[in-house]
């Protein structure tokens, strides 16, 4: 079977005053169709822009994908132009965004927002469309949804925002749905409410979701496959278990010693990744990570490491010295 | 909403009161007596003091102490400010003191002429102003952009006299395409229904009078609308281009939605409000400039009117104008309030 995405050799580029930003270096991976794909790392990685590059909604100037090819469901949609592009997202590919108080339109009813998906993309009257929307909201379990369609974003809470925005985003059916960092903004009871839907109406549907994030924490709970990216490239990849179980970047293993668990002894100090991720305007050579690395050697500054597959198992990573980090794991 | 009205207008009532007493006492404030102004230099101190009298100059301003004391209560209150008030209370604006004919009547016959004048200046303001706004944002540093902000720069810092100065060389005296004053040429009748000329002569049916109307009108009315169409051409780019940096832009494009969607439907609206607050200033403006603009193009509006009563010390008359303008005003963003509440709903609800 034909994966339903997959990129090849992603680059998206900042043109700035201060120089060009590699916000997407050379990222290509492939997502099975009902797949969940966690997609982590800390801020700035590239992590959002990738995903905007597959929507292209990359502001123009000063961002432009620079090479690459995305191939959505038998097509590179890097090939369409603007009006087919258009036709893409939200029907094909929807995605949600990480602040659901701004991510509304503030003078537009919830239901206006919806219902406007609805029609655009299906052809259907506007009554039927409002009837659509009002299940939708309440699918995404929003309390007397059909009245609530005529209410105001400000009226609603951020968690409820942020279930009017995946009722959004599914209200189409996509294929495929982007989800960039949904629950930050939310606090953890939200966060887990918004979760467990997300889980349940994936079971429902089958959808195929990217769950962007910077919390392991959550794409433990959801994804079944994880991509670690650093400095605008996918530096570990594979299955879940794996990740978690035997994880073979340095990066990787800083990420998951810095959670805090819930039986560590009183007193355990957090492990923090000593130093900042490289500029993305000036990056070094080798290895982007070196600089922070415990396992650092002459080779790592001189030469980058690029994505090996580790046989059979589902798992690739980029790292000189994989071999001899193997299955470390976490504490 | 409703509610939301009613306290705008309770808002607007004191303001108000309070436009008629800095009227009244700017007048009074200002050196020179109006009696002396109209008897001239060397007349004698009974006529003057029997002219004063005639106006009520000679009562104190506000409250007749002296009257109190004498226990005589209608004296107390029978002061300059109280008259005036109660004559207002009646719509009745006071006679001119040069004139000798009310200044209501003047007023109807030459308030019509300032707002047809204002009104189409703030249309073409307002039509050509925002959509060059939206071009602008929508093609940010483009040559587009940089050329109407260019454009929008020189409007704003254009000296209104200069410009119709230059329109009147230009057009009427070397090209000889439009009149250089007045309202309407000699000889043209207009009935009267509004006292707009151009809706009276589509509402008859009159067609050459319209063409003269419109002939008469549109130098002093691009003159005039200059730099309110900069300020809100500027006003609407930056408002827009804050906007379209806003998530609920991305959300909007990201749901599949045309550029042109977006920026009419989802940015605008949005965009609105400064553009709305600044429109409803430019009334203001719009007003004040009408008297320059009035009086290069012999418009017979109320802005030639109020500079020649202010030279001739004619307190009714620059009071009574200056009162419509201020209500005007007031009216103006009165609306601009409503516009508000109908653009953004968080202000509805608040």
């Amino acid at each position: 079977m034909n994966p339903l995405l997959e990129i090849r050799n992603l680059k998206t580029r900042f043109y700035t005053q201060d120089g060009v930003v590699k916000a997407v270096n050379d990222v290509s991976y492939t997502m099975d169709s009902g797949e969940i794909l966690g997609v982590v790392g800390e801020s700035g990685c590239g992590k959002s822009v990738h995903a905007l590059s597959i929507m292209q909604l990359i502001p123009d100037p000063p961002g432009k994908i620079t090479n690459g090819e995305i191939w959505f469901d038998g097509q590179d949609i890097l090939k369409l132009n603007e009006d087919q592009m258009q036709k893409v997202r939200g029907r094909e590919i929807a995605m949600i965004f990480q602040d659901p108080m701004t991510s509304l339109n503030p003078v537009f009813t919830v239901g206006f927002q919806i219902v406007e998906a609805l029609l655009l993309h299906n052809d259907m009257t506007k009554g039927e469309a409002k009837d659509r929307a009002g299940e939708l909201l309440d699918l995404v379990g929003i309390p007397g949804a059909k009245q609530r369609l005529n209410d105001y974003p400000h009226q609603f809470s951020g968690g409820m925002r942020q279930r009017a925005m995946i009722a959004m985003g599914l209200s189409c059916e996509p294929k495929l749905l982007i989800a960039d960092e949904p629950t930050t903004a939310l606090d953890v009871t939200i966060q887990a409410q918004i979760i467990d839907l997300v889980k349940k109406l994936q079971d429902e549907m089958g959808m195929t979701i990217m769950w962007i994030t910077h919390d392991l924490g959550v794409v433990a709970e959801l994804a079944h496959t994880i991509n670690v990216m650093y400095a605008g490239s996918i530096i570990e990849t594979g299955k879940i278990r794996n990740i978690y179980k035997q994880t073979r970047h340095p990066y990787t293993i800083g990420l998951l010693g810095s959670l805090p668990r819930l039986d560590d002894p009183p007193g355990t100090e957090l492990v923090s990744i000593p130093g900042l991720p490289p500029d993305l305007v000036a990056l070094p050579e080798g290895c982007p990570f070196a600089a922070r690395c415990g396992y650092r050697i002459e080779h790592c500054i001189n030469e980058r490491p690029t994505l090996v597959e580790i046989d059979g198992q589902d798992h690739s990573v980029a790292c000189w010295r994989w071999e001899e980090i193997a299955g470390i794991g976490t504490k | 909403m409703i509610r939301y009205i009613f306290q705008r207008i309770l808002s607007v009532l004191p303001t108000l009161i309070g436009v008629t007493f800095v009227i009244f006492m700017f007048q009074r404030l200002i050196p020179g007596d109006p009696a002396i102004a109209m008897l001239g230099e060397h007349a004698t101190d009974e006529s003057i003091e029997r002219i004063r009298e005639q106006l009520g100059l000679n009562r104190p301003l506000f409250l007749d102490r002296e009257a109190l004391v004498d226990g005589d209560l209608q004296g107390f209150f029978d002061s300059q400010y109280m008259r005036y008030m109660a004559r207002l209370s009646r719509l009745d604006l006071g006679d001119s003191i040069h004139r000798r004919i009310p200044v209501m009547e003047t007023l109807k016959l030459r308030f019509p002429a300032t707002v047809e004048l204002s009104l189409l200046s703030m249309i073409i303001a307002v039509i050509i102003g925002i959509p060059v706004g939206i071009v602008s944002a929508s093609r940010r540093n483009t040559a587009i952009d940089s050329i109407s902000m260019v454009g929008s720069l020189i409007g704003v810092s254009m000296p209104i006299f200069w410009l119709g100065i230059m329109e009147i060389m230009l057009f009427a005296v070397i090209l000889q395409w439009l009149p250089a004053g007045a309202r309407l040429s000699t000889g043209i009748e207009i009935e009267s229904i509004t006292n707009l000329v151009l809706i009276d002569s589509l509402i008859t049916g009159n067609m050459e009078g319209f063409v003269d109307a419109i002939s008469h009108i549109a130098m002093p009315a691009v003159a005039l609308a200059t730099i309110p169409m900069g300020i809100i051409a500027r006003m609407t780019r930056s408002s827009m281009l804050d906007v379209l940096q806003e998530d609920y832009i991305r959300t909007a494009k990201a749901k599949g939605l045309g550029g042109r969607l977006v920026l009419f439907r989802h940015a605008l609206k949005n965009a609105a409000l400064p553009v709305v607050t600044i429109i409803g200033l430019q009334a203001g403006t719009l007003l004040a400039g009408a008297v320059l603009t009035e009086t290069i193009f012999s418009w017979p509006g109320i802005g030639r009117w109020i500079y020649d009563a202010i030279l001739g010390r004619d307190y009714p008359i620059v009071q009574g104008g200056t009162l419509l303008i201020a209500i005007v005003f007031l009216g103006v963003n009165f609306l601009v309030d409503i516009l508000y509440a109908l653009l953004d709903p968080r202000i509805r609800y608040k």
